[in-house]
């Protein structure tokens, strides 16, 4: 993975000494709230409803053993000993004092990690595809261009004061598991009919309030024009973008109400100007950055599909953690685990500092040192031997890391809602856990198969209920907690937004909801479909008659 | 009473009868009028003003068990942290 | 509100007449794009040094063909949070060619002067009590810019691959 040289160390620890003598000019009165908190907020630090909280960025996702260790090390010092991962690929510690921070961005500093810009209305984490460089159909290591835009939207001048957030994802594969169409650019590498790999970027997408699906700016960019495209799309943005209306203000809504072809044409006039400019990737650089994503050093093996095959055999609880946890890796012999942070013991997404130690020890030991975070909230090990697959799961079950369910009913996105949020309108953890305790039987959650829940807390969409293939939204109705339902989301490479069931339902019949819309899939479903085909099929009417009665 | 954030610690207060900030609702002081609410309000703005907290707001309790209850959900949960078991 | 530039707190020797709607016979002034469309021809025939006022909603391209009329460019900063002043500025600096003085004025608070300076302002107008700090602060947070801009700084790039 990428290390820091000199110039990125330094840079980092001159961001904590200035965050250092910020919080001391808040704390000693020299500023206000409202001056601190845009500072605040583009160093990671929020004010929750009981506490602070600071959000570290994971870039893209990749994490080392140490620095997993040291995340163990600031829950326990500055925390209260766990820590939550988000769909940012971003990890948040709930209870953070404001004046320790600077001292744990000192800690993060050291291990090569910051809180730059993981909120505010800036240039947030860029995120990527879980499975990049390991995956069967990359075309190209996304990650190498992730830490190219890390770098350059790391304090740009030019765009620290946008009219709102703005997130970039970026997949190196056809099969879309960064969800880039529901950001404000996503950008999707594919080969041009010369067979050149250059990237399509779509712009315009994201959640909240009013979601959209991105749409395609531009069908094949060259990467070595790729800072200087993102540069004339930001600056169209920061010039045009609306600032009178807070809901309005993200590129979404300028690309919409501009018009994808008038918004085109301001990016590209935009773009003639500066794309020969010293944005223009030096060749030097890709391949410095590249070098640092060089596969591991892969054993020469054989598929170990045989050996496998009998512990699976052998053993039911194995075979539904292979079947479900373990996904295909480009190397023969070698197998890619994903770890569900949807344990029913735990709010999903959470991790304890005891568990982070144990975890980094287990990535030194089967994955090269290296794990992953993804978006949907749950890890990976990347580089795992297929004849270590065994151990490896036994060990990960005394950790409580084998709930056999990526992909199924329990693997939820969860947003902390309003049992830490301050945004939030109804809490999102106690649905979660009462759902992953429904279908705590995983022989019934297997056979429901492939399927997302995406819960939100508020309208925000942290929790990405907008493309859940069920989505369910927390509202406050005449101050009771009520849960709205979307259906058909979906954020692959065919991306869609769910639409609404209906009216809401409260905080007691929620979860008779889910269980309502999942019973009406399984008597109309066909063989091998899943909840999201058959209601692509079918459409709302079963679904809406089953949970609402004919009218 | 009034609920807010501490500045240097982030954590929850409540304004007392000393004009002083206290952790524990019961050591909150309840107002029992709304000219009393102004006045305690006009307390905390002022502290606000003063870096001691952040966002002071005034809310609506009840006494349940003869302990100040914040009456909606969403204060009540400020108020005694989150409804879900923190991991460990 | 104190006037600061590289060189330390600077005497002021501009009058800002763009709020009001008379425009003075004489002086060093700073006028809004409007006094400047409607007396053109007047401001162009004085021989006092001009500046001009935009606003964050007027592009620096209104003015981009009379440039070498103005002394200095005041963009404006509604709000802190307003981040126009950021582009529009360095289109003034790296696309028009402009070299005079580049004014941020409004809302201009000292933790934004670092950026600003990166972006092509090498004046602020900033109130009294800022502008004692404001230099030590503006230059010396940061010695490396991964971007590069106009203001002549080596980006870590032109750093590791020996080119400017």
């Amino acid at each position: 993975m990428y290390r820091y040289d000199e110039f990125d160390t330094r840079l980092v620890q001159e961001r904590v000494e200035q965050f250092r003598r910020q919080t001391g000019r808040r704390l000693n009165g020299e500023m206000d709230e409202d001056q601190f908190l845009p500072l605040r907020l583009m160093n990671g630090v929020y004010l929750q409803l009981h506490a602070y909280m600071l959000r570290i960025n994971v870039p893209y996702g990749a994490m080392c053993s140490r620095q997993i260790r040291q995340l163990a090390h600031i829950a326990r010092t500055y925390d209260k000993g766990y820590g939550h991962f988000t769909t940012r690929q971003n990890i948040q510690f709930n209870w953070i004092q404001l004046k320790d921070v600077p001292d744990a961005q000192g800690d993060l500093a050291e291990v090569e990690m910051h809180c730059i810009q993981s909120s505010g209305n800036c240039i947030r984490n860029t995120t990527s595809d879980q499975y990049a460089g390991v995956a069967k159909d990359e075309i190209e290591d996304p990650r190498v261009y992730c830490e190219i835009i890390r770098q350059w939207s790391t304090l740009h001048p030019e765009f620290s004061y946008l009219p709102r957030k703005f997130k970039i994802a970026v997949t190196g594969s056809p099969n879309d598991r960064a969800a880039i169409a529901l950001h404000d650019i996503g950008l999707r590498m594919h080969r041009n009919k010369n067979g050149e790999p250059g990237f399509e970027v779509l712009v315009g997408g994201g959640q909240g309030r009013t979601p959209f699906v991105a749409k395609t700016i531009r069908d094949w960019l060259p990467p070595e024009h790729l800072l200087s495209y993102l540069e004339a799309i930001l600056r169209v943005y920061n010039m045009d973008g609306r600032r009178d209306n807070k809901w309005k203000a993200r590129i979404k809504i300028l690309v919409h109400q501009t018009g994808l072809e008038e918004f085109r044409r301001l990016v590209d006039t935009e773009w003639e100007q500066i794309r020969d400019s010293v944005l223009k990737l030096p060749q030097a650089e890709i391949d410095r950055i590249n070098a640092y994503f060089a596969p591991p050093d892969y054993e020469k093996l054989d598929d170990a599909g045989e050996a496998v095959a009998a512990w699976r055999a052998d053993n039911a609880d194995f075979d539904a953690w292979v079947r479900v946890n373990v996904a295909d890796h480009k190397t023969p012999g070698y197998a890619i685990v994903n770890i569900s942070l949807k344990s029913p013991n735990q709010p999903p997404g959470d991790m304890t500092a005891a568990q982070m130690d144990a975890f980094a020890n287990l990535a030194d030991e089967y994955s090269f040192g290296e794990l992953r975070v993804n978006h949907r909230q749950n890890l990976v090990l990347a580089d795992v031997e297929q004849l270590r697959l065994w151990e490896l799961w036994e060990k990960l079950r005394a950790l409580d890391l084998a709930t056999p369910n990526i992909g199924h009913v329990s693997d939820m996105i969860v947003c902390p809602g309003l049992d830490y949020c301050s945004l939030a309108n109804a809490r999102s953890i106690p649905i979660a856990q009462e759902i992953n305790e429904r279908f705590s039987d995983m022989d019934r959650a297997h056979d429901i198969g492939e399927l997302t829940i995406n819960i939100s807390g508020c309208m925000n969409a942290c929790g990405h209920h907008h493309v859940g293939h069920i989505g369910i939204l927390g509202v406050d109705k005449r101050g009771k907690e009520f849960y709205q339902f979307t259906l058909g989301g979906s954020s692959d490479q065919a991306a869609s937004l769910g639409d609404r069931t209906g009216p809401g339902f409260p905080a007691d019949k929620a979860v008779d909801a889910v269980e309502t819309i999942l019973n009406t899939y399984i008597e109309i479903r066909k063989d091998g479909e899943r909840f999201l085909d058959t209601y692509r099929r079918m459409g709302m009417a079963p679904f809406k008659e089953a949970l609402y009665g004919t009218f | 009473m009034i609920i807010a954030n501490s500045l240097p610690n982030g954590f929850v207060v409540f304004l007392t009868a000393e004009n002083g900030w206290a952790h524990d609702i019961d050591k909150g002081v309840i107002a029992e009028s709304d000219a009393e609410a102004d006045a305690m309000l006009r307390t905390a703005k002022q502290a606000e003003h003063d870096c001691a907290v952040v966002d002071p707001n005034l809310i609506t309790v009840e006494i349940v068990d003869g302990q100040p209850c914040p009456t909606e959900y969403r204060e009540y949960i400020r108020a005694t942290g989150p409804s879900v078991p923190t991991p460990s | 509100m104190a006037l600061f530039n590289e060189g330390g707190l600077a005497e002021d020797l501009f009058s800002d007449v763009s709020i009001g709607d008379e425009l003075p016979a004489k002086g060093t002034l700073i006028v809004s794009l409007n006094q400047w469309r409607e007396n053109r021809d007047k401001l162009i025939g004085r021989s006092e040094p001009l500046g001009i006022r935009l606003k964050s909603d007027e592009k620096p391209e209104e003015i981009s063909a009379d440039l070498r009329h103005f002394s200095v460019i005041a963009l404006e900063f509604p709000a802190f949070r307003d981040g126009r002043a950021y582009s529009y500025a360095r289109l003034l600096r790296e696309r028009y060619g402009y070299t005079g003085e580049l004014r941020a004025v409004g809302d201009v608070l000292l933790e934004q002067l670092h950026f600003m300076h990166r972006v092509g302002f090498n004046a602020f107008s900033i109130t009294d009590d800022d502008a004692m700090r404001a230099w030590e602060i503006a230059a010396a947070d940061f010695s490396v810019w991964y971007q590069p801009t106009g203001d002549g700084r080596a980006s870590v790039m032109a750093l590791r691959h020996g080119r400017r």
